[in-house]
């Protein structure tokens, strides 16, 4: 299974990484190594086999309905890049 | 006290109790060694005021006669762990500047118990790694000379690109230095595919990966979170235990940390193993494997079998899925884990016209190739059309892994012996530049346990004929630390305390 | 059974008629004090990034904890939809980039929802009722809110609304006109505010609705859908329906497809436009959430929640017709909010006595509806207690005080007399009705004294009874029962 320049724009773009035209044939070359390497696992005889959900038996631990977070907008702010007003700001959102 | 710094853990706890050395003393011993080290990369942050001031406050408790487990013991912290306040970018330039306002579960539990912190130690980026190669802050020298280095060759390097220099495995490759150059007493580290196994083995170090689910993951930089656990690094298995004692237990926070009390672990160290079946695993038994770890892990069964262990011979049938399986299942995790990391709340932000140009510069920008890589590949196994054939399969073979370790420990195996690792330690820059699988192979012996969820630990067993530290891992049943403990304590005591490098970096 | 006009609701383009298929995927905020995953505040308003954790704002390190409270209400909602708890779910991610989604992902349910089929019962009218089939219900996390219009190049982004709960219920494609899907929406709400599961208030944006909708000839196959997103009020749902209807049918009509895409509701315009064009469709890449496990509910848990489930709409609305002897039409009023029903009770049987349930009903539907809709008010906040209204009801049916008096007396209770005890009020003003067979003969004898040619000509025209009545009304105050005073006119005008 390997994967075309088309492909690699696409995914690159789901991913939100910005590739640069020249650097997209050798990332290119990367993924299908990596692909070639798990092709393997294609003949692996898996019928009925359910996939892991959990590797621990444990149940899902459920909290009480409380406030008990919140309130804490310097420290949520405390690491933004740009903030005003008590928003964070982003380079407009064209809808 | 000739130097405080090559005492092990619990050689300086007893110290510190009877007051005959100060957590000052021994603190001030470790920031000169760290600075003399500087050139090895092993820390990214020094804290010494911090360090001192904590190593006062332990002082005072200690005079009181009080005190916790680790009380003034000072220990290095992996940059993936979030320390309030202090720098944590999981050596990524995505998280550039990051200073949290919170404290990770386990670093918190190692201040509870009194350790004083060091400072935050170099790794991979985002755990993705096994030489700390990929790590922004440059590469880590292991304190180990290549074999027929001389120390002179040795410092010219470290001073240039440190070319040929051994990488001390990763991606806990600071944490595996400084442990192993004495820079600390101990180190947190962490474990997703081999991250604390291989450094161990790669420097004569200890180290554990526990169950997945012992240690709290919150406040760790997530990688993959079916995968990612908490473990020490330290220079004895008795070191090892005192330090996940302390790192491990129920977290609230954590819906996957398990609410089951821990051990006392350092009470396992000394156990008698008497009795134990030691499983040998024959898939383990690689063509063209390197003879001297294949005859290594050979002696280790027969030290345990001297130790009065049974040694059988089990089969692992669906172990050489285990690595491709972890290079679909870690990377797609990964993809969606490291989404946040888009130059809106914190990090890095590039200049950008609109929001999309905000997250597809910065993300260019912030991460490094084998992350890079990793995503790409991590998005491209869930996306549409490529879920079950990639994503769904690996976990189902996920699923035959873990019943392989069933079946073996239902038959009445207590733990599996293997070796930790292909090879020695390799030189940075040797590996991975034309073929990125080159490096991943690293990871072979160990990615079958983080996919089990199993606790693996390695130990130290002896040197290579170049004279590089090898390992070898014993795998336990979930929960079941304690017998690791002591079936690495019998090893040590057969192969003996690994004699760890003078320096020779200063 | 569906009793729908089936013919009624196509529509008639210019080729033919055309059938509209509804489907509608209705966001519920979860009635709950803390978020989802979270323990940060759910409270509507708030400084912007104030009801925030570090969890919400996705730090580093942070994971996922659920609120049991969530689970719960979905539970009790699912039960109330008559649908399959699904005592194993699971929980997945949504992958996508937005600056309101802090995670990147939004922690969602895909593959096995919490809860399965079901149906509500949708009454138009007491002769037109319809079933629209339940596809699912599931829990999710809602996002933040951008703001786009502060500033011309930078969008400001509030966390608070990010991770709080939301139950997404899905219907089938079941409804077939725009007042269906209202009807059902209406529905839908009154449910889930008679469990207390979600409050309903479209304003504020706890409940909004998501319209696929797609036509096509009668007995054929199912056309293409279009969705149309965020619709906020069930007003514009229904504006929405129909222009979207009216496009999918005169482009059809032209001999053009449809695209399948997703459309937002311009309300302004009264028409449907299309969402900017995105080069992929959305790639969402679904897989379970690895930081949470499978959520596994007790049979017994489930089982204690059935319990203590309040009578819902339906049932009450049975009951009010066969205990209460109300018709169709009065029972659905009074039931479609939980708070009036009990109202409707309260008044009912207050004191320990029954009284006229059609005279309580009325005056609920009626004059105090009207205060309270001037008021912008719900009826039992309107300002008038059960007690008083029972007082009322009581007033009237002891003939102490006239229809016409009470509602003079409802005047006073919410204007001067706010709170008072209807007795007092109609004791301290005077206002018994004058039942005395004497004191009426003398009013009347009064009038028609005075009027003697109107007397004569209402031998003629029997219909000046009615002024004669208004005469003898305001000669006695409005006091006077009036029909014993129509009764006395009639006799002493030989009518």
């Amino acid at each position: 299974m390997s994967i075309d320049l088309a492909a690699v724009r696409r995914i690159a773009h789901l991913a939100r990484i910005g590739v640069s035209e020249a650097e997209t044939p050798h990332l290119q070359a990367e993924i299908n190594a990596i692909l070639r390497f798990v092709e393997a696992l294609e003949a692996v005889d898996v019928e009925g086999v359910e996939p892991m959900t959990s590797v621990t038996p444990m149940r899902l631990p459920m909290r009480e309905d409380a406030v008990t977070d919140g309130e804490i907008r310097d420290k949520v702010l405390a690491n933004a890049p740009l903030s005003e007003d008590g928003f964070f700001l982003v380079p407009k959102v064209i809808e | 006290m000739a130097d405080p710094t090559s005492l092990t853990l619990a050689e300086a706890r007893d110290r510190l109790k009877s007051r005959a050395l100060s957590s000052v003393e021994l603190t001030r011993a470790h920031l000169a060694a760290m600075e003399r080290a500087k050139s090895l990369n092993a820390y990214v942050v020094m804290t010494p005021d911090k360090a001192l001031q904590m190593a006062r406050a332990s002082d005072e408790r200690l005079a009181r006669g009080e005190g916790g487990p680790l009380e003034g013991l000072p220990v290095g912290v992996k940059d993936l762990y979030a320390t309030e306040g202090v720098h944590t970018q999981a050596c990524s330039h995505i998280l550039h500047g990051f200073k949290p306002t919170y404290e990770s579960t386990v670093t918190a539990n190692l201040w509870r118990d009194g350790a004083v912190m060091l400072g935050k130690l170099n790794m991979d980026e985002f755990a993705m790694g096994s030489s700390n190669e990929t790590s922004y802050y440059g590469p880590v020298a292991s304190p180990w000379l290549p074999p027929n280095w001389s120390r002179e060759k040795a410092r010219a390097a470290l001073a240039g690109n440190k070319r040929g220099l051994l990488t001390p495995g990763g991606s806990s490759g600071g944490s595996a230095a400084a442990v192993a150059a004495r820079l600390c007493l101990a180190a947190t580290a962490s474990d997703t595919g081999g991250s604390i196994r291989q450094p161990a083995a790669f420097t004569g170090a200890v180290g554990i990966k526990p169950t997945y689910g012992r240690c709290s993951r919150w406040g760790m930089v997530a990688f993959a979170s079916s995968l990612d656990q908490a473990g020490p690094l330290a220079r004895t298995v008795r070191d090892a235990a005192i330090m996940l004692r302390s790192m491990a237990g129920p977290d609230v926070k954590d819906s996957t940390c398990s609410p089951e009390p821990t051990a006392d672990y350092e009470a396992a160290v000394g156990r008698s193993v008497k009795g134990l079946t030691i499983g040998v695993p024959k898939e383990y038994r690689l063509d063209g494997m390197n003879p001297e770890i294949e005859a290594l892990w050979s002696k280790g069964a027969e030290w345990l079998h001297d130790a009065g262990a049974k040694i059988v011979e089990v089969s692992l049938p669906n172990t050489k899925h285990a690595l491709p399986a972890y290079y679909i299942v870690a990377p797609a995790e990964a993809s969606s884990n490291l989404a946040r990391y888009d130059g809106v709340r914190y990090g890095l932000r590039e200049p950008s016209s609109d929001i999309v140009d905000l997250y597809e510069k910065t993300r260019a920008r912030g991460f490094g190739a084998e992350v890079r890589r990793r995503l790409m590949i991590g998005t491209y196994v869930l996306s549409a059309g490529y879920y079950d054939a990639y994503y769904l399969r690996a976990q189902k073979i996920r699923t035959l892994i873990k019943r392989d370790f069933e079946r073996v420990f239902a038959d009445g195996v207590d733990a599996i012996l293997t070796p930790a690792t292909p090879s020695a330690a390799f030189g940075v820059g040797e590996k991975g530049s034309d073929d990125p699988v080159e490096m991943y192979l690293n990871d072979i012996f160990t990615v079958t346990v983080n996919m089990a969820g199993l606790p693996g630990l390695v130990a130290p067993a002896g040197l290579s004929n170049e004279g590089l530290p090898l390992g070898l891992q014993l795998i336990g049943r979930p929960f079941d630390e304690e017998t690791l403990f002591s079936l690495g304590e019998a090893m040590e005591q057969a192969a003996g305390r690994m004699r760890l490098p003078d320096p020779w970096w200063a | 059974m569906t009793t729908e006009p089936a013919n009624a609701n196509l529509i008639a383009g210019a080729t033919g008629d055309w059938e509209v298929i509804v489907g509608l995927e209705v966001h519920a905020q979860v009635a709950s004090r803390s978020k989802l995953f979270s323990g940060a505040s759910t409270a509507f308003g708030g400084e912007p990034n104030t009801h925030v954790s570090l969890i919400d704002a996705a730090m580093p390190g942070m994971l996922p904890v659920i609120n049991r409270e969530c689970v719960a209400q979905a539970i009790r909602t699912g039960l109330g939809l008559k649908a399959k708890i699904n005592h194993r779910s699971t929980f997945d991610r949504k992958n996508y980039f937005y600056p309101d989604l802090p995670q990147g992902y939004q922690i969602s349910q895909y593959k096995s929802p919490i809860v399965g089929e079901g149906e509500i019962q949708v009454d138009l009218s007491p002769t037109y009722s319809i079933k629209v089939g339940i596809e699912r219900l599931h829990l999710e996390q809602d996002a933040g809110k951008s703001l786009h219009d502060q500033s011309p190049t930078m969008s400001f982004v509030d966390l608070n609304r990010s991770g709080v709960a939301l139950m997404e219920i899905v219907s089938k494609p079941d409804m077939r006109s725009a007042d269906e899907a209202k009807a059902y929406v209406s529905k839908l709400r009154t449910i889930l505010r008679y469990i207390g599961s979600c409050d309903g208030d479209m304003e504020k944006g706890s409940l909004r609705a998501d319209i696929n909708v797609s036509v096509r000839r009668p007995g054929a196959p199912l056309g293409t859908r279009c969705e149309i997103k965020n619709v906020n009020s069930i007003r514009f749902i229904g504006q929405a329906i129909e222009a979207e209807a009216r496009r999918q049918i005169a482009i059809l009509e032209d001999g053009g497809v449809i695209d399948q895409e997703t459309r937002l509701f311009d309300a302004a315009r009264g028409e449907t436009r299309s969402m900017r064009s995105k080069e992929e469709a959305h790639d969402y890449r679904y897989f379970p959430d690895p930081d949470l496990l499978p959520l596994e509910l007790d049979p017994e848990w489930v089982d204690a929640l059935a319990a203590y489930l309040p009578e819902l709409p339906d049932a009450k609305k049975a009951r009010f017709i066969a205990d209460h002897g109300l018709t169709a039409y009065d029972a659905s009023v009074l039931v479609a909010e939980k708070e009036t029903a009990d109202f409707f009770e309260s008044a009912l049987n207050h004191g320990g006595t029954k009284r006229d349930p059609k005279a309580v009903a009325n005056w609920i539907m009626g004059d105090l509806s009207a205060y309270a809709n001037a008021r912008n008010a719900p009826i039992v906040d309107a300002g008038l207690s059960a007690a008083q209204l029972a007082a009322l009801v009581d007033l009237i049916g002891e003939g102490v005080i006239s229809g016409k008096i009470a509602k003079d007396v409802l005047g006073l209770l919410f204007g001067e007399e706010k709170g008072a005890d209807p007795r007092a009020v109609v004791e301290k003003r005077g206002l018994r009705q004058v039942t005395d067979a004497g004191a009426i003969d003398a009013a009347v004898d009064a009038v028609i004294a005075a009027n003697g040619d109107k007397a004569e000509q209402a031998k003629t025209k029997p219909g000046m009874l009615g002024w004669f009545v208004g005469q003898v009304m305001k000669a006695t105050g409005g006091k006077a029962n009036p029909q014993a005073v129509s009764e006395t006119l009639k006799r002493k005008l030989g009518l």
